[in-house]
């Protein structure tokens, strides 16, 4: 069995998030793993090494340039096997999962990972597009894998609780919250290793976006708190005040 | 490895000038080396943060599982070569890792006890069996260090321990007796660099001893002001056995292989001082930004900017020579095995050939951090000083280092001895810059207008605190000759001296390496820091100097002298207010450490 993990090069979560010229402002920004795929990687790694051998590989992918190439170390340095950089600047949902689809399709992996959205721009779609434009099953809400020996076992979070099924490979999983409770942290083997292990880099297709971002508007500093001790005051203020009631 | 990177000598900045391209600065870290800091990072706050309580209550079972998780990890094995199972990485990586680790309060002690002065003798003193056995259990944490110098009796005065050795009847062991005291990791180590004095020898040996040696015994945990998760125990030697072959190097050569593994303690030390006071000032600017007054938030007044913005200062400096310094001993380390030195004698070598800037480092950084720690208490207000507050553990924590590595007293004579010391052997020549010094004393001063260059004005500033060393030093010398080491106020100021300048000429250097890098917006704040700091420098230098003068100098020479360290501490007027402002916006904004 191969595992393949999506992952993408966010700013790490503690950003301030500036602009500059309508465009997000990149100077002095950490890139980390999407938080996501970071835990949606733990979880591969993880099946991997309890696998005896049957899960023989976990790669990673990744839309993006060559600037991302750190972050992608990084995943190999967990543990990923390998590694492929589809050689372009990641535009919009629709373009990266197109782009995606055409390095992967002639590679035959069983199981292909995805986060449940990044946490730039939170589109929310990569993994299910990517599914259609392979032809092959997705499954979302992923919240717990398992792998039996010969076939994954998925949980998914439903209405007031969960159901476990087994999908036919190969699939796209769309992970969640409860795949994995850490991130793994890389060890000094495995940054050793890291650098001797490939980065296939694939030239883009050239797909168009679909989507144009128009404008970005950062939300407006939250206005003072007013503490209200009784209810007759709330009455007063949002009648007299806020004018709503 | 070029002959340019070895520029300098240990203690040679004091007469010789470097320009910027020959010095490391943080910036330059490589891929690899981020990648084992985030790695040290998350360890610490993934796994040591939500248990430092828990280890404050000297629960050494968690200890021991911390330190065993960092061997999984690799950390514990991060100097060590890969031929014993460690990871063979160069000595700044190593440096880089420990100032992540630097912010895990006691478990930081743990590790770097373990991973310096626990491991490190048997590295570059011990012999291949040695190394052989126990090496290999030390980098993955099968077997914890500890390092035992200090006795009840023989603190600072490290040669005059009373621990006895004999050899045995038979010849396979030396029996053990005495006392130490202070050791770290004692109550979690499975063996100890023991020094102890074999038969009436003048000087100490070393021995590598097991804890389960018959004869060997624990003291009971000492309860510290801080520190508290770090295990601290007395350890007795009642006639115990240790073979023969577990004495470490050269029998009465221990006290030569102590100063060693101190000095390299003391550069580490630095580094974790780094971490720890950026872990401080992340706590503060965050309590800052939340803790309202007077109706608008603390982070907003003038008197709080002040404290976060010389936090900030005063770290950025000990970073920047503290990399600088490493970097050296990096690189000395390489040149003397390329000359075809021995790769233990030359990583010892290397340590040695910079023991001045390894003390400076140990120094500065410890004051730094305790400069850090209790402004970032004031921050809080009495939150500060609530045991639920990292601060106030931090508080306590960090006022160890001060003592512990040799006191930072010790390192002062530390830091004026081994100049003298080489300039005495010749290593160097401190004289002939220091007459001329003197004659430019009497001179006629040249008012001819210098530079306007941002950078070759602070390069001159930096040259005249160096002259006001020389003259200052100089003349104690000269007045004082053998009795100079019986004035210690003069020694501790002339050390003070050399630390601010090696200070501000590193930071200088930084900065100066900074403007090729970034453009000039970027740059800057970089620029006020060392507008600060080296106003600062000044002024410390100039008072430093009048009361060094006033304490031995008479009449005309008094008068000369006084006049000169008023010309070489001259330095341009600097609003340190507004620079320390937005030094401080810049923290507020980011909300951690992010320069
Ligand atoms: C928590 C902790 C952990 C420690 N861990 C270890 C360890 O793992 N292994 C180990 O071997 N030791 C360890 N030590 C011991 C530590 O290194 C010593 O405490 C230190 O060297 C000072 O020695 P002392 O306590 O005897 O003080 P003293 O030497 O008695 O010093 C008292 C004061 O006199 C000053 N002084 C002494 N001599 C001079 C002088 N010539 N000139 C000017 N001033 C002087 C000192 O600076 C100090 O201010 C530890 C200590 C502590 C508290």
């Amino acid at each position: 069995m191969k595992i393949l993990v999506l992952i993408s090069n966010v700013p790490d979560t503690t950003t301030k998030v500036k602009f500059k010229d309508n465009k997000f402002d990149t100077t002095g920004v950490q890139w980390i793993i999407n938080p996501w795929d970071e835990l949606a990687l733990t979880r591969a790694l993880e099946l991997k090494k309890e696998s005896n051998g049957k899960i023989e590989k976990v790669a990673v992918a990744m839309v993006a340039e060559k600037s991302a190439e750190p972050t992608i170390r990084k995943a190999l340095a967990m543990g990923a096997d390998e590694a492929y950089r589809i050689d372009t600047t990641a535009k919009d949902s629709y373009s990266t999962a197109a782009e995606l689809a055409e390095a992967l399709k002639d590679k035959d992996f069983d199981l292909i990972m995805a986060g449940l959205e990044s946490s730039d721009y939170n589109g929310l779609s990569v993994g299910a597009m990517l599914a259609e434009l392979l032809g092959i099953n997705s499954v979302s809400a992923v919240s717990g894998l398992e792998f039996d020996g010969e076939k994954f076992i998925v949980k998914r979070d439903i209405e007031g609780g969960y159901e476990k099924l087994t999908v036919q490979t190969p699939f796209v999983a769309v992970v969640q919250k409860g795949i994995a409770i850490v991130p793994l942290i890389p060890n000094m083997r495995g940054i050793m290793m890291a650098k001797r292990k490939p980065i296939h880099v694939i030239p883009a297709k050239g797909v168009e976006p679909l989507i144009e971002m128009v404008e970005f508007e950062l939300p407006k500093p939250k206005p003072p708190v007013k503490l209200v001790e009784t209810a007759e005051e709330l009455i007063n203020l949002l009648h007299n005040e806020a004018k709503v009631i | 490895m070029s002959n340019n990177k070895r520029a300098l000598k240990g203690g040679e900045f004091l007469i010789k000038d470097v320009d910027y391209t020959q010095v490391f600065i943080p910036e330059e870290f490589t891929e690899e080396q981020k990648m084992i800091a985030e790695s040290c990072r998350d360890f610490i706050q993934q796994r040591v943060l939500p248990n430092v309580e828990e280890l404050d209550k000297h629960n050494l079972d968690l200890l021991i599982q911390l330190m065993k998780e960092a061997g999984e990890m690799g950390l514990l094995g991060i100097s060590v070569p890969e031929e014993y199972g460690g990871f063979g990485q160069n000595f700044v990586t190593a440096m880089r890792a420990l100032e992540e680790i630097g912010k895990g309060f006691s478990f930081a002690v743990a590790y770097a006890a373990h991973t310096g002065i626990g491991t490190l003798p048997i590295l570059y003193f011990g012999n291949q069996e040695q190394k052989q056995k126990y090496l290999p259990k030390l980098a993955t944490g099968e077997y914890i260090g500890a390092y035992a110098l200090t006795e009840p009796e023989a603190g600072s005065d490290a040669n005059a321990g009373k621990t006895k050795a004999v050899l045995s009847e038979d010849g396979k062991y030396y029996i053990l007796n005495g006392t130490k005291m202070w050791i770290t990791n004692a109550g979690i180590a499975d063996v100890f660099i023991v020094y102890a004095k074999i038969d009436d020898d003048p000087n100490l040996s070393a021995f590598i001893v097991e804890k389960n040696t018959p004869g060997f015994k624990l003291g009971q945990e000492e309860e510290k002001m801080g520190i508290r998760g770090a295990s601290t125990r007395q350890i007795f030697f009642e006639d115990a056995k240790v073979p023969v072959e577990n004495l470490l190097g050269e029998r009465n050569k221990g006290f030569k292989i102590a100063l060693y593994i101190l000095n390299l303690g003391r550069i580490k030390l630095a580094g974790a001082t780094i971490g720890a006071a950026k872990g401080a000032i992340n706590y503060s600017v965050d309590y800052a930004k939340q803790r309202k007054q007077f109706g608008t938030y603390i982070a907003n007044f003038g008197a709080i900017k002040h404290k976060l913005a010389e936090m900030v200062i005063r770290t950025f400096v000990t970073e920047s020579l503290t990399y600088r310094a490493s970097q050296n001993i990096e690189d000395e380390e390489e040149a003397l095995k390329q000359e075809g030195m021995d790769k233990d004698r030359a990583a010892i070598e290397a340590i040695r050939q910079f023991a001045i800037e390894a003390s400076i480092a140990k120094v500065f950084g410890s004051e730094a951090l305790d400069y850090v720690v209790d402004e970032a208490v004031q921050i809080h207000g009495g939150m500060g000083y609530s045991a639920e507050m990292p601060v106030e553990r931090a508080y306590r924590d960090s006022r160890i280092n001060r003592i512990f590595e040799g006191t930072n007293e010790i390192n002062r004579l530390v830091i004026v001895g081994e100049l003298l010391k080489r300039g005495m052997k010749g290593e160097y020549d401190l004289l002939t810059p220091a007459k001329e010094v003197a004659k430019e004393l009497m001179a006629i001063p040249d008012f001819g207008k210098g530079s306007e260059d941002y950078f070759e004005k602070k390069h001159k500033l930096v040259k005249n605190f160096k002259k006001a060393i020389l003259m200052v030093a100089g003349a104690a010398l000269q007045k004082f000759g053998q009795a100079f080491q019986e004035e210690e106020e003069i020694i501790m100021n002339v050390a003070d001296m050399l630390m601010l300048t090696y200070a501000t000429e590193s930071t200088l250097l930084r900065v100066e390496k900074l403007s090729k890098m970034y453009d000039p917006e970027k740059l800057a704040i970089y620029k006020d820091i060392l507008d600060v700091f080296s106003f600062d420098t000044a002024w410390k230098m100039y008072k430093i100097g009048v009361d060094t003068i006033n304490a031995f100098a008479k009449g005309d020479e008094q008068q000369a002298m006084l006049m000169g360290i008023k010309r070489f501490t001259k330095v341009d007027p600097v609003n340190t207010k507004d620079a320390r402002r937005r030094i401080a916006n810049k923290l507020i904004d980011d909300g951690f450490y992010n320069f």
